[in-house]
């Protein structure tokens, strides 16, 4: 179980992933070594993952980026399987997301400008299997990405 | 513009975000250095953006993940902007996108339990300025993939 120091540290490092043990230690009132112990009973412990990139697609010259909700024929069983395994496949999803709800899976897509996404989309997308139905949410802008947990 | 090594590095950097350095210098056959000087490299061109810290949702109790799909009931910039800004106070709120499409927004909220979920969509997301129609989908699974490098 996480105590009070621990929740602080990580709400710090949330804040600002890069800081130093130094920097942590003084926003949580405490020594560098004890920062330093924390940390790493936190990485051990599994509490602390790794540090994720935030790429910017648009700078390596991905301008466009689809959000594609698929529902699926779900009176063929294997239908999950065979198509999470067909859309890994495809070289310009970035992210696959599972759902209890009105869609099913959600893909994310990029590609270099509407030309490109088009054919994607046609000799890609369109040709997975069991897609039922499919509908697509043109990603406009990033209002917040910090994926930061209440803690 | 990014040399093979560039892109095997992000490659690396996404699929496993818990290596270090050291690691990933011995994975590329090269040295650690060249990767810390890479990895400035690619910050200073905007590809890579920043870090975001990983964090196991499920050891810190966080047991749901939901994606909320929000239709505006008026729009116009004012009302935009102050929905936006709003949203973005929730501490619940992980993402906010704009998006076009069925949905003007795409909001990943993240909750205790389903009853700290209805909670947060009771009190937080229904009282949002301007708010319309709200979809719900409870994440099930997430992969993320290297992408087109």
């Amino acid at each position: 179980m996480l105590n009070d120091l621990d929740n602080r540290i990580l709400r710090y490092l949330q804040n600002d992933p890069e800081s130093s043990v130094a920097k942590l230690a003084e926003k949580a009132a405490t020594t560098s070594p004890v920062v330093s112990r924390r940390l790493a009973k936190l990485q051990q412990t599994g509490y602390i993952l790794g540090h994720e990139l935030i790429l910017d697609w648009s700078a390596l010259g991905f301008e466009v980026q689809v959000s594609l909700r698929v529902t699926l024929d779900k009176t063929e069983p294997a239908a999950f399987d065979e198509f999470l395994e067909a859309a890994r496949q495809i070289k310009e999803v970035l992210e696959i997301q599972t759902f209890l709800g009105m869609v099913d899976v959600r893909l994310s897509v990029v590609a270099r400008d509407m030309k490109h996404y088009q054919q994607v989309y046609k000799d890609s997308i369109l040709v997975l299997p069991h897609i039922s139905d499919i509908e697509a949410l043109m990603h406009i802008s990033t209002i917040k990405m910090d994926r930061r947990l209440p803690i | 513009m990014l040399s093979i090594l560039d892109k095997q590095l992000l490659k690396k950097l996404s699929l496993e975000p818990k290596l270090t350095t050291s690691a990933l210098a011995a994975s590329l056959s090269t040295s650690q250095p060249v990767i810390w000087r890479r990895i400035k490299r690619l910050e200073s061109l905007g590809v890579i953006k920043g870090k975001r810290l990983l964090l196991n949702q499920e050891l810190l109790g966080f047991g749901v993940k939901v994606f909320l799909g929000i239709k505006l009931a008026t729009k116009g910039v004012i009302s935009l902007h102050d929905f936006e800004r709003a949203a973005s106070g929730i501490p619940e709120v992980q993402s906010i996108e704009h998006v076009l499409g069925l949905y003007d927004y795409r909001v990943r909220v993240v909750a205790r339990d389903i009853a700290d979920f209805e909670r947060v969509l009771r009190r937080r997301i229904m009282t949002l300025p301007g708010v319309g129609q709200v979809e719900a989908n409870v994440l099930l699974s997430e992969e993320v993939l290297p992408g087109p490098i």
